[in-house]
């Protein structure tokens, strides 16, 4: 049955979000111009309607998750998102998978710092929900799925399947329910991908808070007072879009194939690029307050930061990055609406900005060369022309997409080597970022003359060149450019440890912000260069091909093909692969997949074999078991070192019929570096192509070969119970034991020959890590030979790729002192901030 | 001249040095002539070709060989201007390639007959259109 209700509901909720975020900007219009008296009418008047919309946009979320959790195929946004396989944190990340999800989350978002707004500010409440409104209004609107003649508003998540599909099915009958969805997206099948998105956009929702009280400040006259209640939202900002970055680095690393964290690619750069000019507003914002210096330079930073949202989420969703992009989201037809709602803030804004430029107070004191405003200026700086840097470039399907518009062509393609291009600007920018945070850290706190600061510094710098010269000497860096990294990275540490340790012994933890987001920056930056300048592919095939180009020298190749249980010798490393496993619920270890034998039910498959882990037997043979995701494989990988077993890796992979090989790494994680192991490319398990039949004489005894296997034909008995057959009367089964060496592994094959009066049953025995198959075809007993039948087919293998990442958790650790850095910080500017509102000066 | 101007001018400089990297740095969408022609004349740099891969007339791919370590692989590409190129690549196939209704290489010429593609981006048929809505309503 179809249920339309439930469609109906988020439809209709869509559109009440959608008036109701009008009628509140209109309000709130009013309750600015309102006299005083009337001002306590319109802002509750305001806030109701407000309160209206912020249950319309929840319900729209909690329709669109009943929709996916009752798995309700007949919508399209289920049918082409979830399955019915999936857990349901998985269906959490089915929600946003689609962007009309992703647009649901980031307006619930508003709604929810909307609400935080409304009740912690009094004089600030009618302009920033203006704004907050107006923004709303225009995200509600992607999902509106309105038709008026040929103008399509948004794209709904609630259209019906049978309305979207042109498969002839629904002519036939338009009551049709798909049995199963096609399900989640595999890469996103990670816990990671669950809290990433919500993460993302909440940072991407946040970006709107400091340019809403900046337009409200410039709209009311108010030029400078908007930084103190801005200043807090906007490190939260920073410090939530850090984090979404951060968590999308870390599931890449953990998931995605291409061996990295960070890979330059054009959805990475699109939120990179708002971050930086969020953190250099950060900056300029609280020298403002320290000094009156920079108004105007953070009021371009902040517009900017809010318009980079807007224009990434134009870059990603639009179709305009086409093949330019690895993940990419596909055109929805919204690319002209998203268009219009870049564009009119960055109207808004600049207008607003340029007809009040000479109203708003700035310094015409130039600064001076031993001031903190000098530096951290320069930092700022840097910071904006690293977001410049990233910009330009992934901008080039856009100027492609502009000229074409225009008629002409234009055939400007991204760098072809996005990591090398990237690396040799963002590298330097961030070796000069690390060295400026060292010394503005010092001006920051002291005030300084040349004598001071020479005095002052010397003892950081003499420990930082003895930790790094350590660092260099242990970690073996003796690339000069390395060297200088590691250099810049240790001064940040030591520098602003120093700072820390001083605000540390005036009990001062409120004002540490800062020193702690900078030695994190320091830890960044060395453990980037360590994981990624030595990242050390140990995989390099050495195979020695016969026949070779000459410009094949110059490749590295560095997948290496493993056949089942032959080892191979990496770099320090033997390594031997052992087949391909399942995972099943509730048994520890993998299970071998040839125990297992795939049934139609979801998930489901029957024990061939008592399924035994850790000396305990947790199925029987021929039990039924719940497989953990039944498309997933996992490829045991064991590493030998002086042939003791070091490690077994399980990474995996999963063919899929819409995207091919979806392979997740697995990794051996030691303190100091990483070992990451990654499956290139799988055998064939689906439909083995059994080469044509061929036959062997043997006697109990004899010895021959299958496939170049040597095949030891050790006898054959009369059997009177069989596994699978139930006997009768009269029958007689004769069982052929084969045992086949395959390096260190023994495999016994044992094919059965059955009589039943006139009729002959032939057992086959299958090994599929070897790729063999026996029959007997007959028995000859006047020569006491068995005639075997064998066919072949590929040897089990894996193809994979695997290098040593070293240092990568002094990354991960930096991120999250950053991270810390960044709460302290928080927590000190709203402190401030509440302490003049209370004032009642806000 | 003021500290100020000299830090704008440096400002500006850096951020013309930035595009004209960039423009420099840009690779170009080119058809295999073109890119040849590139070779030739010694332009080494990695450009775009755009094409897909060849098919016989039932929609079979033909011209894939898979190097018997199976760690790279040659297919035939067909560019926007119908032009046959034998191309290496130096990965293992990857698993949707044959099903890719477009490819794009980025990569060039190592001699006469071979473009060496350094990284292969596939247009693979979206999930939905792929998917056949079942009538199987059991």
């Amino acid at each position: 049955m179809i249920n339309t209700f439930v469609g109906n509901l988020g439809h209709l909720m869509a559109i009440v979000a959608f008036v109701t975020a009008i009628i509140t900007a209109i309000s709130y219009y009013f309750y600015i111009k309102a006299p005083l008296s009337e001002k306590a009418s319109w802002r509750n008047f305001s806030r109701t309607v407000f309160y209206i919309h912020a249950v319309a946009c929840v319900a729209v979320a909690v329709s669109l998750f009943e929709i996916i959790y009752n798995h309700r195929f007949e919508y399209f946004y289920a049918f082409s998102h979830s399955s019915k396989a999936l857990p349901v944190h998985y269906m959490i990340s089915s929600f946003w998978e689609g962007q009309e999800g992703a647009f649901i989350l980031w307006f619930f978002w508003n709604v929810v710092l909307g609400l935080v707004l409304i009740h912690t500010n009094k004089f600030w409440e009618g302009p920033v929900m203006v704004v907050f409104s107006l923004v709303q209004a225009f995200l509600v609107s992607m999902i509106l799925g309105v038709v008026i003649g040929d103008l399509k508003i948004g794209s709904s998540p609630f259209m019906l399947l049978r309305d979207v599909s042109e498969a002839p099915i629904f002519q036939i009958n338009p009551d049709f329910v798909p049995e199963d969805g096609t399900g989640l997206n595999p890469l996103l099948q990670n816990i990671w991908m669950v809290i990433h998105p919500p993460t993302l956009f909440l940072g991407y929702a946040s970006t709107l808070v400091p340019f809403a009280f900046l337009m409200g400040g410039l709209a009311m006259k108010k030029y400078a007072e908007w930084v103190r209640p801005a200043l807090p939202w906007a490190i939260f900002s920073a410090m939530v879009l850090g984090m979404g970055i951060i968590m999308g680095a870390y599931w890449a690393y953990v998931t995605l194939n291409f061996g990295g964290y960070w890979n330059w690619d054009p959805v990475e750069n699109a939120v990179y690029v708002p971050w930086l000019v969020m953190v250099a507003s950060i900056h300029t914002m609280i020298t403002y307050k320290k000094s009156s210096t920079a108004l105007k330079t953070s009021i371009v930073l902040v517009i900017s930061s809010f318009v980079l949202v807007l224009y990434a989420t134009f870059l990603v969703r639009s179709g305009v990055l086409g093949d330019s992009s690895v993940h990419s989201f596909t055109d929805l037809g919204l690319s002209g609406q998203l268009l219009i709602y870049m564009l009119f803030f960055l109207v808004v804004a600049v207008v607003l900005a340029v007809k009040e430029w000479k109203h708003i107070p700035s310094s015409e004191k130039e600064a001076s060369v031993y001031s903190r405003e000098f530096w951290i200026f320069i930092g700022a700086t840097t910071l904006g022309l690293m977001a410049f840097q990233v910009i330009i470039p992934t901008s080039i399907p856009v100027y492609n997409a502009i000229v074409e518009s225009f008629g002409g062509i234009s055939n400007m393609a991204p760098p072809a080597d996005q990591v090398g291009f990237y690396t040799k600007f963002q590298l330097w920018f961030a070796v000069a970022l690390a060295l400026l945070t060292g010394i503005g850290q010092f001006f920051w706190w002291n005030k300084m003359d040349k004598k001071d600061l020479k005095n002052s510094l010397v003892t950081p710098y003499v420990i930082s060149l003895v930790v790094a010269a350590a660092i260099i000497t242990l970690g073996k860096v003796y690339d000069i450019n390395y060297m200088v990294v590691v250099l810049a990275g240790a001064f940040t540490v030591i520098a602003n440890a120093t700072i820390l340790i001083k605000l540390l012994k005036k009990r001062t933890f409120k004002l540490t912000g800062g020193s702690l987001a900078h030695i994190g920056l320091g830890m960044i930056l060395i453990g980037v260069m360590f994981s990624s300048g030595y990242s050390d592919t140990i995989s390099i095939n050495m195979s020695g091909m016969t026949y070779k180009k000459d410009w094949e020298d110059d490749l590295n190749k560095e997948n290496v093909l493993l056949w089942i249980n032959k080892p191979l010798q990496m770099k320090d490393y033997e390594v031997i692969y052992r087949g391909r496993h399942k995972k099943v619920a509730g048994v520890p270890d993998y299970v071998k997949a040839d125990k297992l034998e795939p049934t139609d039910g979801l998930n489901k498959a029957i024990a061939l074999k008592d399924i035994e882990a850790r000396g305990k037997i947790f199925y029987s043979r021929g039990d039924t078991v719940n497989i953990v995701l039944e498309e997933n494989s996992y490829f045991k990988v064991e590493y030998y070192q002086e042939d003791e077993l070091k490690f077994t890796l399980y990474p995996m992979s999963q063919p899929n019929p819409s995207m091919g090989l979806i392979s997740s790494p697995d990794s051996k994680r030691y303190l100091t570096r990483d070992l990451y192991t990654h499956v290139s490319a799988i055998n064939d398990y689906e439909d083995p192509e059994w080469k044509e039949d061929q036959f062997e004489n043997a006697g109990p005894g004899d010895q021959f070969f299958i496939n170049d296997f040597v095949t030891y034909f050790e006898g054959a008995e009369v059997v009177n119970e069989l596994e699978d057959v139930e006997l009768q009367e009269g029958d007689i089964a004769v069982r052929a034991n084969l045992t086949i060496m395959d390096y260190d592994v023994e495999k016994k094959l044992s094919p059965i020959f059955l009589i039943r009066g006139n009729q002959v049953g032939k057992i086959p025995s299958v090994d599929n890590d070897l790729g063999i198959k026996v029959e007997i075809e007959n028995i000859l007993p006047e020569e006491n030979k068995f005639v075997f039948k064998y066919n072949t087919y590929q040897k089990d293998y894996v193809v994979m790729k695997a290098s040593v990442k070293p240092m990568i958790n002094v990354l991960w650790v930096g991120t999250i002192i950053m991270l810390i850095g960044f709460t302290v910080a928080i927590y000190r500017r709203y402190d401030e901030f509440q302490k003049m509102r209370n004032k009642g000066l806000e | 001249m003021k500290k100020g101007h000299i830090i704008g001018l440096g400002i500006i400089a850096v951020a013309i040095t930035i595009i004209i990297t960039s423009i420099g740095d840009a690779s170009t969408y080119e058809n295999f002539s073109s890119a040849k022609a590139m070779a030739v004349s010694g332009n080494e740099k990695a450009i775009h070709v755009v094409g897909e891969l060849k098919k016989d007339h039932h929609g079979n791919v033909v011209g894939l060989k898979v190097n018997e370590d199976k760690t790279s692989f040659t297919f035939i590409m067909v560019d926007n201007d119908g032009y046959e190129q034998e191309v290496y690549y130096n990965e293992p196939v990857p698993a949707d390639f044959v099903r890719s209704e477009q490819v794009v290489v980025i990569g060039s010429y190592k001699d006469e007959d071979t473009f060496v593609a350094d990284k292969i981006l596939m247009k693979c048929p979206s999930k939905y259109q792929e998917t056949d809505i079942k009538a199987s309503n059991s």
